[in-house]
């Protein structure tokens, strides 16, 4: 439960620091994808399952206010959160290296997605231009941001753990 | 055995690839239903406008503080230098002040003598401060403070200082959506003013980024217009009013076909820096059903 209320409050408050703090602090027009860093962060400490209902949730919520239509970014970053769930097996703590990659290589096939099914179906071909200028910094600008966030979520998922692991002894 | 089916004692829990399965569907569902109608619209803008939307509110009051410390300190140094030189320059203005004074009270007469901006002063608008902005960085959308309780509705078009910066294209209770026109899926209808030809106006992503909005299908085979001109939005937009300042011509090139031309445009509004909006109320006159059948039955009589 308590869990549920933190994920509400985690998505909502990154989806708004997403297009107002970070928009007025962007370089050159570009704000990093704070939902994604959120999605793909607690896909990896939590599984699949976590992963792709925060990654719908959170498309969800940018398609009611900005999506061309509503269910595209959900379905997107939901099969974003899925994926990153599968590096559970492999998640440690301690390590940063995971996260990151995974941060970057998400963003990447995120924003190409983006790019192929919103520009290049309406005959925007200059692929080059789109990596160069909006992919490319994203990226950068959201692991930057992800350096700072990750370890945040770890620590709370790390408190979130330990109180449900004492609630289950207390239950026995 | 299926691995969804309830064993005894054993809590129900749906597998991960069951789960992504339902939701595709979900997904791919409601794409479909919206591409084609908007009966989502009502519930969910309902649903969020009264968590999300008042905690953006707050914050972007609070970020709209910080990027303000940030200028400032980024200014400071320039502004030394810069105070210098500006000493100087107030001795040189305060003396072409006091001319340009002369010509103002001249000007203002003649505007009020052609009344130029009659049309313009004539729509009703209503103020509105944008609390978000387009958390993705393909489009350039944003939202307001205001919504149908204010009496904000679907296509109304929305300015600037004194252009064009889009139309509204959702409505919640307390909050809008604009697209604007620089936005890469957005078109508009406008006119030259010096010469009355017509064009279209296509936001686009890579020609914003050096401040310029692309225009095309431009036909002026007597090559009268000129950079510099006009461009303000055209009588034959079923969206937006007619009017509207949009930019100036910045540049203008022949189409390989020779018949049209395009080129690009330099819009009046500062779209890095929108803070506050205004709405005109007024909407483009639509043609209902009702109207046709008037004119149906005035034609047989």
């Amino acid at each position: 439960m308590k869990r549920i209320i933190f994920y509400i409050f985690l998505l909502i408050t990154s989806f708004v620091l997403q297009g107002t703090l970070f928009k007025t602090l962007s370089f050159g027009g570009i704000s990093p994808n704070l939902l994604l860093v959120c999605v793909v962060s607690f896909g990896l400490m939590r599984g699949e399952k976590t992963g792709l209902l925060l990654g719908f949730f959170s498309g969800l919520l940018m398609d009611i206010f900005l999506g061309p239509f509503i269910g595209f970014y959900a379905l997107l970053l939901m099969y974003v959160g899925f994926v990153t769930g599968f590096f559970h097996k492999v998640f440690f703590a301690e390590d940063l290296k995971l996260p990151l990659l995974l941060i970057i290589v998400s963003d990447i096939s995120y924003g190409f997605l983006c790019y192929v099914l919103l520009f290049l179906l309406r005959g925007k071909t200059d692929i080059l231009y789109y990596f160069m200028h909006v992919i490319i910094p994203e990226c950068v600008y959201t692991t930057v941001v992800t350096i700072l966030i990750y370890p945040l979520c770890l620590f709370i998922n790390h408190k979130l753990e330990t109180d449900e692991r004492k609630r289950a002894i207390k239950f026995v | 055995m299926s691995p969804i089916v309830k064993r005894k004692g054993e809590r129900f829990t749906l597998p991960g690839k069951y789960l992504l399965f339902i939701l595709t569907i979900i997904c791919c569902t409601l794409i479909a239903v919206t591409f084609a109608s908007d009966i989502f619209n009502g519930p969910l803008n309902f649903a969020v406008s009264y968590i999300v939307v008042p905690y953006e509110r707050g914050v972007s009051a609070i970020g709209m503080r910080l990027s303000q410390r940030k200028d400032e300190l980024i200014s400071i140094r320039e502004l030394l230098t810069e105070n210098e030189e500006l000493k100087a320059e107030i001795e040189r203005l305060q003396d072409e002040n006091t001319r340009l004074m002369q010509d103002k009270y001249e000007l203002n007469n003649l505007r009020t003598l052609f009344e130029l901006d009659s049309e313009y002063e004539s729509y009703k608008k209503t103020g509105a401060r944008v609390i978000y902005q387009d958390a993705g960085n393909w489009f350039s959308s944003f939202i307001i403070d205001k919504g149908s309780d204010d009496g904000i509705m679907l296509d109304m078009n929305v300015i600037a200082g004194n252009g064009l910066v889009g139309r509204i294209t959702m409505v919640g209770p307390n909050w809008s959506r604009v697209t604007g026109i620089i936005s890469d899926n957005s078109n508009v209808s406008v006119t030259i003013v010096s010469t009355q030809d017509n064009a279209i106006v296509t936001g686009d992503l890579s020609a914003i980024s050096n401040g310029f909005i692309p225009f095309s299908q431009l036909i002026d085979s007597d090559n009268n217009v000129s950079v510099g001109d006009k461009i303000v939005t055209s009588d034959i937009s079923d969206k937006y009013l007619p009017g509207i300042l949009v930019g100036f011509v910045s540049e203008i090139n022949n189409d390989p076909n020779n018949l049209t031309k395009s080129g690009y445009l330099l819009p009046v509004v500062d779209f890095e820096h929108i803070e506050e909006v205004l709405v005109i109320t007024d909407m483009k006159q639509q043609i209902t059903k009702e109207d046709m059948n008037k004119a149906k039955t005035a034609d047989s009589q």
